[in-house]
């Protein structure tokens, strides 16, 4: 009776980066662009083993600025595609990043964070990136990114980060930190686990129909491919429906609008999160990233010293989880914001706040982790 | 219909597009005519090719023509090209730059992708300025010439856009002007066929800008200013070294047969899946 035995999983030790990897396999990726970059040069070196084990195409490109136009090049060709840097190569992307959001088109962005400002430290980790995420690049523009704090979430928000740029035709940005693009933990694949995939909603209606820009009730209009039949005009010019450049003002507003209203009407599909002893909690904690985990520990033992310590841990970090963040605000005496960096989520958290909740944070900058004695020692102190 | 007309209704987005934004007499609109003229002979269809362009005067060029049109940012239009190129090989893709778009803020991405040789066709029009932006000073802008960043004479060396993607490894480089239409013509046919990286450079005038700065007179003179110091590369063979001092090439400079990356790749892909889970 051995054959019962067979497992229907496969367990692994995997490295953050790797379960990106994984993650982007998953998802269709069948396309990579990218520059050499610690900490996420690993993500290269696998896919360029991977991609074309499975039919798809890996480039290394002269750099960071290819790199991201190739791979907006490849999705409009349609290909499910990524690229992956850290700091330095995310400056470099700004422009084209800024494009993908202009013409809708979906791609998935790894940022690897590592202290900056410029070269700054390349192999330590940093969550100094957050903004730079949300305003990077110029305009005013709607944007997503998504922050795992373990291996198996590495996996699944790659999922995730795929699935919401081909649903909502925008660039999604994956914010990981140093410690756990190369941390390595146990992640458990079954082999019928039944993994949601989008794809991009094509058009239906024949060619001279199609109005590649129009609004539609989801404020996302259908995307045709290259060399599917639906010719139309691709620019980073602001444009009409038509996708033809504009400066009609008539045109201009509800086209801006559109942008953010197609990520704003579906907020609760893009909130990913997790609350970790929030009901009763007197000291709330908000975190993300490698955070988010002394952040846990950091509670698990102010509990067992009768402190009622919860966390939020965010994993998405834009659009903001302002819904998510009200409600500890409300139920919480104390929120501590923990980060590695002067205080970028604790902006957010102190701007949603209406005022009845003291918000203390904890800032590191010297490229260590924060532990969950920093943390257990600032409950003490503010608590 | 006269062929020409024909052709206009066949390729042009004419009624959705026009007026163009281009000023009366500049050399793009016969740029574009030989382009296609060049895609109408060779065959292909609307569906399958892809115009790529970055920013400027010639950036705007895809917009007007009925393809799948992709105006990118200022220098990165190979570089989008090269993604959509290795994502569907079936399609034809072009890009069409400037000189500032293609040398100078896409200098990189130019030398790479003529290293790397991907089935693509770059076709850069060469105004030895920047047109858009008013008139300064490109990378292609002759040494002691006036522009509106060099008021009093440029001292810079240019580049010769042709002679760097010989060096940079493009195995097919052919140089035309808006004169010589017909060769024009037969260049981009010739580039549109080729298998791997080929090059056209379009030299053409900006007499609205670097003609006025430069008293180099109207949109004709200017064009007569190219029939009189371009010489063909077999006539420039003939000549002595003196001879062709303030002249330059026209014709093809290079067609030579190289792998071509597409081709490499898939030989990658079939021994990484023969290895299966095994390490290279
Ligand atoms: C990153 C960036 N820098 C600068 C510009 C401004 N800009 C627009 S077109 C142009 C130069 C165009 O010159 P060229 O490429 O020679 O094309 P032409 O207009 O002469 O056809 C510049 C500098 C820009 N659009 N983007
Ligand atoms: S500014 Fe110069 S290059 Fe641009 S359209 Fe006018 S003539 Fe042509």
């Amino acid at each position: 009776m051995k054959r019962e035995k067979k497992k229907n999983f496969r367990e692994l030790l995997l490295q953050g980066n790797e379960a990106i990897v994984e993650g982007a396999l998953k998802a269709g990726c069948r396309f990579f662009a990218g520059y050499p970059i610690t900490p996420a040069t690993e993500i290269s070196e696998q896919l360029s083993v991977r991609l074309p084990q499975v039919g798809g195409t890996f480039i290394q490109m002269e750099d960071e600025i290819g790199s991201i136009a190739a791979i907006i090049g490849a999705s409009l060709a349609g290909a499910k595609s990524m690229t992956a840097t850290s700091g330095p190569g995310f400056s470099l992307m700004q422009e084209n990043l800024g494009f993908a959001i202009m013409a809708e088109v979906p791609c998935v962005i790894v940022n690897a964070m590592r202290g900056g400002p410029s070269t700054g430290l390349p192999t330590s980790p940093s969550q100094s990136d957050v903004m730079q995420a949300r305003w990077g690049t110029h305009g005013d523009h709607p944007i997503i990114a998504l922050c795992p704090s373990t291996i198996k979430e590495c996996y699944d928000l790659t999922i995730k980060a795929f699935n919401l740029s081909e649903k909502f035709r925008n660039p999604v940005i994956l914010l990981v930190d140093e410690v756990v693009a190369h941390m390595r933990e146990k992640i458990t694949f079954y082999d019928d686990e039944e993994v949601d995939i989008f794809n991009r909603v094509k058009p239906s209606m024949p060619p001279e129909w199609y109005i590649p820009y129009e609004d539609t009730p989801s404020g996302i209009p259908p995307m045709a491919n290259f060399g599917e039949g639906y010719r139309y005009h691709v620019t980073g010019l602001t444009h009409d429906i038509r996708g033809f450049p504009t400066s009609r003002p008539d045109e201009i507003d509800p086209f801006i609008r559109r942008l953010f209203r197609k990520i704003s009407q579906h907020f609760s599909e893009i909130q990913f999160g997790e609350f970790f002893e929030t009901e009763d909690a007197d000291i709330s904690i908000i975190a993300y990233g490698c955070v988010a985990r002394s952040a846990k520990r950091a509670a698990i033992d102010a509990r067992a010293r009768g402190v009622k310590v919860g966390v939020l841990k965010l994993n998405t970090l834009w659009p903001f989880m302002r819904t998510a963040v009200e409600k500890i605000l409300k139920k919480s005496r104390i929120v501590i914001v923990p980060e590695m960096n002067m205080g970028q989520i604790s902006r957010e958290v102190k701007r949603v706040n209406k005022g009845e909740t003291k918000v203390f944070t904890i800032n590191k900058v010297d490229g260590t982790i924060i532990t969950p004695e920093e943390i257990l020692a600032r409950i003490k102190e503010v608590g | 219909m006269p062929e020409v007309t024909k052709l206009i209704h066949k390729y042009l987005r004419h009624d959705k597009k026009f007026p163009h934004v281009w000023c009366p007499g500049c050399g793009i609109g016969i740029m574009l005519g030989a382009l296609i003229r060049a895609i109408d002979r060779c065959g292909f269809t609307k569906d399958e090719i892809v115009l790529v362009s970055g920013i400027g005067c010639t950036g705007r060029l895809p917009v007007y023509v009925d393809f799948n049109t992709l105006h990118t940012t200022h220098g990165r239009a190979l570089a989008f090209a090269t993604g959509v190129k290795l994502a569907n090989p079936n399609l034809k893709v072009i890009v069409v730059m400037g000189d500032g778009d293609a040398v100078a803020i896409g200098g990189n991405h130019f030398i790479h992708a003529a290293r790397r040789n991907i089935d693509l066709t770059a076709i850069i029009l060469n105004n030895s300025i920047y047109g858009m932006t008013g008139g300064q000073y490109s990378p292609t802008t002759p040494y002691g010439m006036k522009t509106t960043t060099s008021s009093f004479f440029h001292i810079e060396q240019a580049f010769n856009i042709s002679e760097l993607a010989v060096t940079a490894g493009a195995p097919f480089v052919g140089r035309g002007t808006v004169y010589h239409a017909r060769l024009l013509d037969s260049l981009m046919e010739k580039a549109f066929l080729k298998k791997g990286f080929a090059v056209v450079e379009v030299i053409s005038h900006c007499h609205t800008q670097f003609g006025k700065l430069n008293k180099m007179g109207t949109a004709v003179e200017m064009m007569e200013w190219q029939r009189d110091h371009a010489v063909t590369v077999e006539k420039a063979q003939q000549m002595k070294e003196e001879e062709l001092k303030d002249k330059f090439r026209i014709g093809v400079l290079i067609d030579k047969e190289l792998p071509v990356y597409l081709d490499e790749y898939e030989k990658v892909r079939q021994r990484l899946s023969e290895l299966g889970d095994k390490k290279p």
